[in-house]
């Protein structure tokens, strides 16, 4: 059956309600409303109120409650209606969440989970990728998925994960994105990169909603200059794939990497020094990136489009990379 | 709604009054001096239970005596947090909660968790930062819990956190179908916090069995109450959220167990929940380095005279539930028991260097002994 990205993340998370009667829903109208993108859709009807919480608009108490319930025991979801309000939790997830497990020893199985991402004209406060903020912070994981496949499996692996998980949906991909998907179960484990187009020319690795200009791309540089680029979707980023980036350096020699969140600070820099450390002796090439530039993200379309990585910019850069 | 109890507003411990200057020049802010104390009430405990609770407040406070010792020689660091004059709002309350109600005690309630049998050997361990400690030496002070065997969550050192978190354990437990109430603490100063706001919010919206304990001891570090809030009790703000409220004398530790039990049993009666104030003086700095200079003398002096432990061993033997000699008497047997714990934490091992690296996630095959009392020595 043909499935939406969003669709996926829906089915997922019903799946798991079905399947383990701990696992709930809060957050900002998510029940009576189903969502603002309707991830939540007909939740309230199937699961009740008592699993499907719609909360007053404050996310330091919807993660906090979320944690004091993971506490006990229970798999909360806490819904972010935009990921950009999760700058409201940003105590509860850093230093409640993350460190509990290491300081005495109990776990916080939860997700917080929201749209992120630009390309819908949402402007500053509608369009963050705050991933990194949380990628910075040891005893969290953060993921990204690209596809529909790995949006449901990946919300399975994080609901069933021991540790809080921030799950980070791109919008832009809601419904523009569809595949059909297995019947059975299945989760994408939590810390693995898939390789999307094999290549032996260069590498491109990236995540979310850019895995796709990067595939055009790799097929515009087949097609016009022959040449042939491997590209990584990393899915996790924390934890990253030190060995999917590492294997793909010492096959390709030459790397770069794409990503939608801002340069000073993202992800880029850290694949980087990976590949620095561990792969240095076959690069033949510096490593790149393609980033969206240090600003925040700007609403009208002109400036959106020109802040925003695209197929040209990646291409451009690709063929930077491989006059090395 | 349940609304203010205005009458016990009324009978706080503190009065409401004009600034008055101290002894040493400096004014007394409004409202901070004591008011009349009130005589102690029993509020229907046994002898039994009224020498266990007289127990459990002096050792507290000699369990916190022997860290300041341990700490002034150099054995154990960081922030050391004294209960002096607050300890029975941390004994009355917990004694006050069913063993399985969820207790998350903030860095100055020791007393609490000493109810929940936490053990002295567990602290100095902790203090110690020990291997076989609540936290393996990964944090200190009464930063630990756990959730299983004590119904304990531990808080962080971000202040009003822990009031969302506690309404979620009390969602947790009602989803489960359990009659479990959740009590937390927050001090004056950390009621001007967001997540005071959000969680007290949060909890009257669900209704939920939650007792939000306000330890106001008239100073945050220090910052007094008129720089903090604009509202004479606040335990005012309690109708603003749609929550029961009272405002209590902190040091008569038997006014503060009867009304957290009176908080208790709305929250079973599903009335949701209950802010309580506690209003006492911070009788020692912020932490031990800190010599409160600006306190002043005569309000220190007029709260000297409200102590907690004095005010109840004279209702003890007024009452005829001891005497003075009884008294005494666990006073001393106390002193020994504490000194050979504090030995037997000295003794415990410090971590492994490589320790720093586990425990970050979860982990296959990586177990935690939790409590030195149940695990010293065991498993390893």
């Amino acid at each position: 059956m043909t499935t939406t990205y969003l669709e996926a993340i829906r089915r997922g998370i019903w799946e798991e309600m079905e399947r383990d009667p701990d696992v709930f829903l809060l957050g900002e109208d998510i029940g009576v409303y189903g969502g603002a993108f309707k991830v939540t859709e007909g939740m309230l009807e199937r699961f009740g109120a008592m699993r499907v919480i719609d909360t007053p608009i404050a996310e330091g108490a919807i993660i906090g409650a979320a944690i004091g319930a993971a506490l006990m025991g229970m798999r909360p979801i806490a819904e972010m209606q935009f990921i950009d309000f999760i700058s409201c939790g940003f105590d509860m997830l850093t230093n409640f969440a993350a460190k509990n497990r290491y300081r005495w020893g109990a776990g916080v199985p939860m997700v917080v989970r929201g749209p992120c991402g630009g390309g819908v004209r949402g402007g500053p406060f509608h369009s963050q990728n705050p991933e990194m903020y949380f990628v910075h912070t040891p005893g969290l994981k953060v993921v990204a998925p690209a596809t529909a496949y790995d949006a449901k499996g990946l919300i399975k692996a994080a609901i069933r994960d021991d540790d809080p998980v921030i799950y980070l949906e791109h919008k832009y991909l809601y419904r523009r994105i569809k595949e059909d998907l297995p019947e059975e179960d299945y989760v994408v484990p939590i810390g693995k990169a898939a390789v999307r187009r094999a290549g032996s020319d260069l590498s491109i690795l990236t995540y979310g909603a850019m895995l796709y200009p990067c595939l055009e791309a790799a097929e515009t540089l087949a097609r016009d200059h022959g040449a042939q680029a491997e590209v990584i979707d990393l899915r996790s980023l924390l934890p990253l794939d030190r060995e999917a980036i590492v294997t793909t350096a010492c096959k390709t020699g030459k790397v770069m990497v794409v990503h939608e969140d801002t340069r000073t600070g993202g992800i880029a820099g850290e694949i980087a020094a990976i590949v620095n450390e561990e792969a240095f002796d076959h690069l033949d090439g510096p490593v790149l990136r393609v980033t969206s530039p240090d600003t925040p993200v700007p609403y009208a379309a002109p400036l959106e489009d020109y802040f925003l990585p695209n197929t040209a910019k990646v291409a451009h850069v690709a063929l930077t990379l491989l006059g090395y | 709604m349940t609304g203010v109890s205005t009458s016990r507003m009324r009978a706080a411990a503190r009065v409401t009054a004009k600034p008055t200057a101290g002894r040493g020049g400096a004014a007394i802010p409004a409202g901070m001096m004591p008011g009349p104390a009130a005589p102690l009430v029993n509020p229907g405990l046994t002898r039994g239970q009224l020498l266990e609770i007289h127990r459990h407040l002096r050792l507290t406070r000699m369990l916190e005596d022997k860290l300041t010792a341990l700490y002034r020689q150099g054995r154990i660091t960081g922030g050391l947090y004294s209960s002096l004059g607050q300890e029975a709002i941390s004994v009355g309350t917990a004694y006050a909660l069913a063993p399985d109600d969820l207790l998350a005690p903030m860095i100055r309630n020791i007393g609490s968790m000493l109810v929940r049998g936490v053990t002295s050997l567990d602290f100095f361990a902790q203090y110690m930062g020990r291997y076989d400690s609540p936290t393996h030496g990964k944090d200190g002070t009464l930063h630990f819990g756990n959730v299983d065997k004590r119904s304990l969550i531990g808080p962080i050192s971000h202040l009003g956190t822990l009031v969302p978190v506690m309404v979620g354990a009390a969602l947790a437990a009602r989803m489960r179908g359990e009659k479990r109430c959740a009590l937390t603490y927050i001090g004056d100063g950390a009621t001007s916090t967001g997540y005071f706001h959000e969680g007290l919010n949060f909890a009257a919206v669900l209704r939920l069995p939650f007792v939000l304990v306000v330890e106001n001891n008239g100073y945050a570090y220090s910052t007094t109450n008129d720089r903090q809030f604009a509202v004479a009790s606040i335990a005012e703000r309690g109708p603003a959220y749609g929550v029961a409220a009272e405002s209590v004398d902190g040091t008569d530790v038997l006014a503060v167990y009867a009304a957290t039990r009176r908080a208790l049993d709305r929250g079973r009666r599903g009335e949701g929940p209950t802010l309580l104030e506690c209003r006492c003086l911070r009788m020692k700095g912020h932490a031990q380095h800190d010599d409160m200079r600006y306190v002043p003398k005569a309000l220190l002096a007029a709260w000297a005279k409200r102590d907690p432990i004095d005010r109840f061993e004279r209702f003890l033997i007024a009452k005829g539930h001891a005497t003075k000699a009884d008294l005494e008497a666990i006073t001393r047997a106390i002193a020994p028991e504490l000194d050979a714990a504090a030995d037997a934490a000295g003794r415990l091992p410090m971590a492994a260097p490589e320790e720093t690296l586990k425990g970050v996630y979860s982990e296959p095959g990586y177990e935690r002994p939790w409590w030195p009392a149940e695990s010293a020595g065991a498993g390893r």
